[in-house]
């Protein structure tokens, strides 16, 4: 199928999105310098096709992918996804009611 | 006229109600469980709503927490290398993280150790555990917590071949028919080519035929995967319903989004002709792919090891 972009660009791509997690002290992050290690590592070869580079491209392509599509989904899911319920107390609330209280407790309740 | 035995009445009561609302006792035995839980760190999500009722079944259905979220209890994550065997724990604030399971949560490698490390990282304020798929992915594989061996794993897996989506054509629009050709032919041939096997594509509403020399070949070679492995493969077998595209993507013939893409073929074709939903089409879309990713990404990392061999210059 069509070939992969290049190592530069998925570097970029990953520490951008390292940067867009951490914020400005990025450059301490574990993820970071692990990150840049491996691209460095695996430079170098002395064979024309490596298979072992093919596959550390592979797997950034696939790590770029996943923090990318992280991302994405929480900024839709933050817009879009249901709050949930809201609790008795703050419904009543919110039309100037409040629940009713039993000092001396429900008849079941203990 | 003979009164019936108030006892006999109970008991026949307690049956039927043993039979038919066992399901609903254990919903309501599992909040009241998770109402005095002592921790439960992180869930399931990647179990679907259809799948509730088996685990809950399940004699240890302790292992199954509703919490969706959490408030964030740590400042700091980092990596340290364990005692035993060169397992790699994660460290939220100096206290050792933990699987739901009440094991150590450990990794069998750096690269793993630091995606999760990585996802804990990424939290702010609140803890969204359903966003934090590596992490799920190990503790599956660390806890078990549906007690499978690798071989009902692989039969599991290799059960979405008879059902497989790039095996079921339609055989109208005629713009869609020759989508799927275009797009799912290539593949088709290189996974046969790949693998020496025939699958073959049809329009049946049973699906294509598999031979059983078929099913063995791929059982045979997901034999040679490790538990850790198969648990992720089969993880993606189940995001993009299909083998085929499975294997393509785990043999790194494709990429993630390629892979998504090919799965959710009809699907942008409807998207194309009928427009774009984000709150549904995009949604769904981000997610799959942060999952297939995620498990892909486990695969490579279980079944790989890596060494440096430096070659000495010579001059």
């Amino acid at each position: 199928m069509a070939s992969l972009s290049s190592p530069l660009r998925i570097c970029r791509g990953i520490l951008r999105e390292i940067r867009a997690i951490k914020g400005p002290e990025y450059k301490q992050c574990l993820a970071y310098n692990y990150v840049l290690d491996q691209f460095r590592k695996n430079q170098i070869t002395g064979e024309r096709y490596c298979r072992a580079q093919e596959e550390a491209l592979h797997a950034s392509h696939s790590y770029l992918c996943l923090l990318t599509s992280t991302r994405q989904h929480m900024a839709l899911y933050d817009i879009y996804h249901g709050k949930g319920q809201r609790d008795t107390e703050e419904m009543a609330g919110i039309v100037g009611l409040r629940l009713p209280t039993q000092p001396g407790g429900k008849g079941w309740e203990k | 006229m003979q009164v019936l035995n108030p006892t006999w009445i109970g008991k026949t009561c307690l049956l039927i109600t043993l039979v038919t609302d066992t399901m609903l006792r254990n919903l309501v035995r599992l909040h009241s469980r998770v109402g005095h839980a002592l921790s439960p760190p992180i869930v399931y999500p990647r179990s679907q709503a259809l799948k509730l009722p088996l685990t809950l079944l399940s004699v240890n259905s302790k292992y199954y927490s509703i919490i969706t979220e959490r408030k964030k209890f740590y400042k700091d994550v980092s990596i340290s290398h364990g005692e035993a065997g060169g397992m790699f724990e994660i460290n939220l604030d100096q206290r050792k993280m933990k699987t739901p399971g009440g094991k150590l949560f450990t990794a069998p490698n750096e690269a793993l150790a630091i995606a999760v490390a990585n996802e804990w990282d990424t939290q702010k304020d609140t803890l969204k555990f359903y966003s934090m798929h590596m992490t799920t992915l190990c503790n599956t594989a660390l806890d078990n917590p549906t007690f499978r061996s690798k071989d009902q794993i692989i039969t599991a897996a290799l059960k979405y071949l008879e059902t497989d989506t790039i095996c079921y054509r339609v055989e109208e629009p005629p713009t869609l028919v020759e989508l799927q050709n275009n797009e799912w032919d290539p593949v088709l041939n290189w996974i046969e080519d790949r693998y020496n096997v025939v699958i073959g594509s049809s329009t049946n509403i049973l699906g294509p035929e598999i031979p059983q020399a078929t099913m063995d070949t791929f059982r045979q070679h997901l034999g040679s995967y490790n538990f850790w492995s198969m648990t992720g493969l089969e993880y993606v077998i189940t995001q993009l319903k299909s083998v085929v595209l499975a294997f393509a993507l785990i043999d790194k013939h494709i990429t993630v989004e390629q892979a998504v893409l090919l799965s959710r073929l009809e699907e942008e074709f409807q998207i194309g002709h009928w427009g774009n939903v984000e709150w549904a089409h995009d949604v769904d879309l981000y997610e799959l792919r942060a999952r297939t990713a995620a498990g892909a990404l486990f695969v490579h990392f279980s079944s790989e090891s890596s060494t440096v061999k430096r070659k000495l210059m010579q001059d």
